[in-house]
């Protein structure tokens, strides 16, 4: 029997839990050229903010060990040309959009939310929270719980109600449940773990940063670990709160790991720059790899390493055998 | 917007091509794959990308070379040259014949090429000369007449310094410490072999200080240069936005462009050379920048330059 790979993201049934990652996939229409975008879970947009934006300078990116840092600096053309050009373009595709939204203020946060209320074609809205509050010295929004929750409670106000909201989340600090709470507290709808952690690299010939921006994000399967750790760790404290899984999944396996963790859905970033149709091979590996342990819906395999080892065994032998 | 949105059939594929060949070319390697579809959909100036590193490989981002050449045997192969300069190239240079390779192309736009036979000179620095010998073969296809202007720092350096000769009207040589030809860069050589040939077109291709010297250049005598640049890229594909550079649309709107999909070729003028490396403080989303009311919605790509070279 055909292994039910089926997802849920608010009201909306995914064919698969596979997305890509916000910032891995422009809105899409590149990756169109390489698999159909509408037979995958979602499209998660790169980060859309209110006005355009031009980004930071080069060398924007620098190779690290299993994984890339990156400072882009949120490049984009802005709300308006996103929905009369990309949201349009993804609908009449077939394809399930969460726009990822970022901004500077909670104002402008809101703002997005409710211009995204009033367009057709959105399934879900992602909040990227670590921005700098540059009403607040710059400091980052995901890692303070009151700055995040504001957010939240903001952008969950000024959404039309059948849209569900998941706050994506740092793993840059100490106690990602506290901010998990905060933020399920304000009306999140789910969380989104984990974005990138901040790293550095110099080049020792020059001597130098390497990257034009000094710091950036760090991404691809160096982090996988970090991002298990933190979907784990929410699970246990918000057990019923749904987890879309991202932090270097380049497999099927590697998102079963997330989904075993807690993840009901998972998103594919870094590794798409690497493979530009890995979404859809890993939607096929993940099958596989559910197949092979009996595990007849994706649903039963949702936070299943949480439970006692005895419990994980009788069950997959009951079926593997 | 994409080429696949516009031209579907010239869109680039993904396939896993089969090592040909891999030989030493003076300094460089080049390597030829069996790629069919890339070899059907090839126009000069576009590019491949590769996984490199094997399947559990801890190199990430994929490496981007210019199509030096593409032939039908095998169903269609196509050939390119690189330097083996860091882990990946490397990996890449120690492959053999039969060996699989995860290859996506052909990537970017090609070269614009004129309609009329007009008289082309070639320019290129080291390894970047690649992409020039089947653009040369499709200006003549056009009865234009092609002249070569090749410079690298010593004579192993410079790519294609025989098939110039054999093929080009002329070929002109620059070498930096005189092993093969003019001591010298190319630039040096640029003015008089424009008068020489009579130049109508420059097309060029190499590292990117000399691709700016050489549109400055080109200025001077008020001829129009297209060129292909270099950044460093992740994906290939426009996802990434790690390739950018600040190019000025024929609207007069400066953006900052992927050189992936928008390029690798511009028009040489329209590549704000002195601010690459910055986002300028005019430039489309730039901090503080404000829309001009007349077009408060920009999209942002620049308006396509025009698709001539002449």
């Amino acid at each position: 029997m055909a292994t039910d790979l089926r997802g849920r993201l608010g009201q909306a049934e995914l064919p698969n839990p596979i997305l890509t990652a916000s910032g891995c996939a422009g809105a899409g229409r590149e990756l169109a050229q390489f698999f159909d975008v509408s037979k995958i879970g979602a499209i998660v947009t790169k980060s859309v903010l209110l006005a355009p934006r031009a980004g930071r300078p080069t060398p924007r990116m620098a190779e690290t060990p299993s994984g890339m840092l990156n400072s882009i600096g949120l490049q984009g053309p802005g709300i308006e040309a996103f929905l009369q050009r990309d949201l349009p373009w993804l609908l009449s595709r077939g394809a399930r959009t969460v726009v990822s939204i970022a901004g500077g203020t909670v104002d402008e946060f809101a703002e997005l939310a409710g211009r995204l209320s009033d367009a057709a074609g959105v399934t879900a809205i992602e909040v990227n929270i670590s921005c700098p509050n540059v009403e607040h010295r710059g400091q980052v929004f995901a890692c303070y719980p009151g700055a995040a929750a504001a957010v939240i409670d903001a952008v969950r106000g000024r959404t039309r109600y059948e849209i569900p909201v998941f706050a994506k989340l740092s793993p840059d600090v100490t106690d990602i449940a506290e901010i998990a709470r905060a933020c399920v507290s304000a009306g999140a709808d789910g969380l989104s773990l984990i974005n990138t952690l901040l790293g550095m690299a110099i080049d020792v010939d020059m001597m130098r940063p390497v990257l034009a921006g000094t710091t950036g994000g760090l991404s691809g399967p160096a982090i996988r670990p970090v991002a298990v750790r933190c979907i784990w760790q929410v699970r246990e404290a918000l057990p019923d709160v749904p987890i879309i899984g991202m932090g270097g999944v380049r497999t099927g396996r590697d998102a079963l790991e997330l989904i075993l963790a807690g993840a009901s859905l998972v998103s594919v970033g870094t590794t798409i720059f690497h493979d530009p149709s890995a979404c859809i091979r890993i939607v096929r590996e993940l099958e596989e790899e559910l197949t092979q342990r009996g595990i007849e819906r994706l649903s039963d395999a949702v936070g299943l390493a949480h439970e006692p080892r005895g419990a994980a065994r009788r069950k997959l032998t009951g079926n593997v055998l | 917007m994409t080429r696949g949105e516009a031209e579907p059939e010239t869109g680039p594929v993904q396939v896993r091509g089969t090592v040909l060949t891999v030989r030493r070319v003076d300094a460089y390697h080049a390597m030829t794959v069996v790629a069919p579809g890339i070899a059907a959909r090839f126009r000069p100036g576009q590019f491949v990308t590769l996984a490199v590193g094997g399947p559990a490989t801890s190199m990430l981002t994929r490496r981007a070379f210019s199509i030096h050449d593409v032939r039908p045997d095998h169903g269609g192969t196509v050939e390119f040259v690189f330097a083996a300069t860091g882990a990946g190239t490397r990996w890449l240079a120690e492959r053999r014949a039969r060996d699989v390779l995860d290859i996506t192309g052909p990537l970017g736009r090609p070269f614009p090429v004129p309609r009329d036979p007009v008289s082309c000179l070639l320019v290129g620095g080291g390894y970047g000369s690649a992409p020039l010998f089947s653009l040369a073969n499709r200006l003549r296809d056009r009865r234009c007449s092609v002249d070569f202007l090749l410079g690298a720092s010593t004579g192993d350096r410079v790519f294609g310094a025989l098939t110039a000769r054999r093929t080009g009207r002329t070929a002109t040589i620059t070498t930096e410490d005189g092993s093969l030809g003019a001591r010298g860069v190319v630039t040096d050589m640029l003015g008089q072999v424009i008068h020489e040939a009579r130049t109508d077109v420059i097309y060029a291709c190499g590292p990117m200080p000399m691709l700016r010297q050489v549109t400055s250049l080109a200025r001077r005598y008020d001829i129009p240069v297209q060129v292909a640049v270099e950044e460093l890229m992740a994906c290939g594909v426009g996802v990434c936005m790690t390739c950018v550079l600040p190019v000025t649309g024929t609207d007069g709107i400066t953006r900052m462009v992927r050189s992936c999909v928008d390029g690798p070729v511009f028009r040489g003028e329209q590549v704000r050379w002195d601010d690459v490396g910055t986002i300028p403080f005019d430039a489309f989303g730039a901090p503080g920048w404000e829309p001009r009311p007349r077009r408060a919605a920009g999209v942002a790509q620049p308006e396509r330059a025009s698709t001539s070279g002449d």
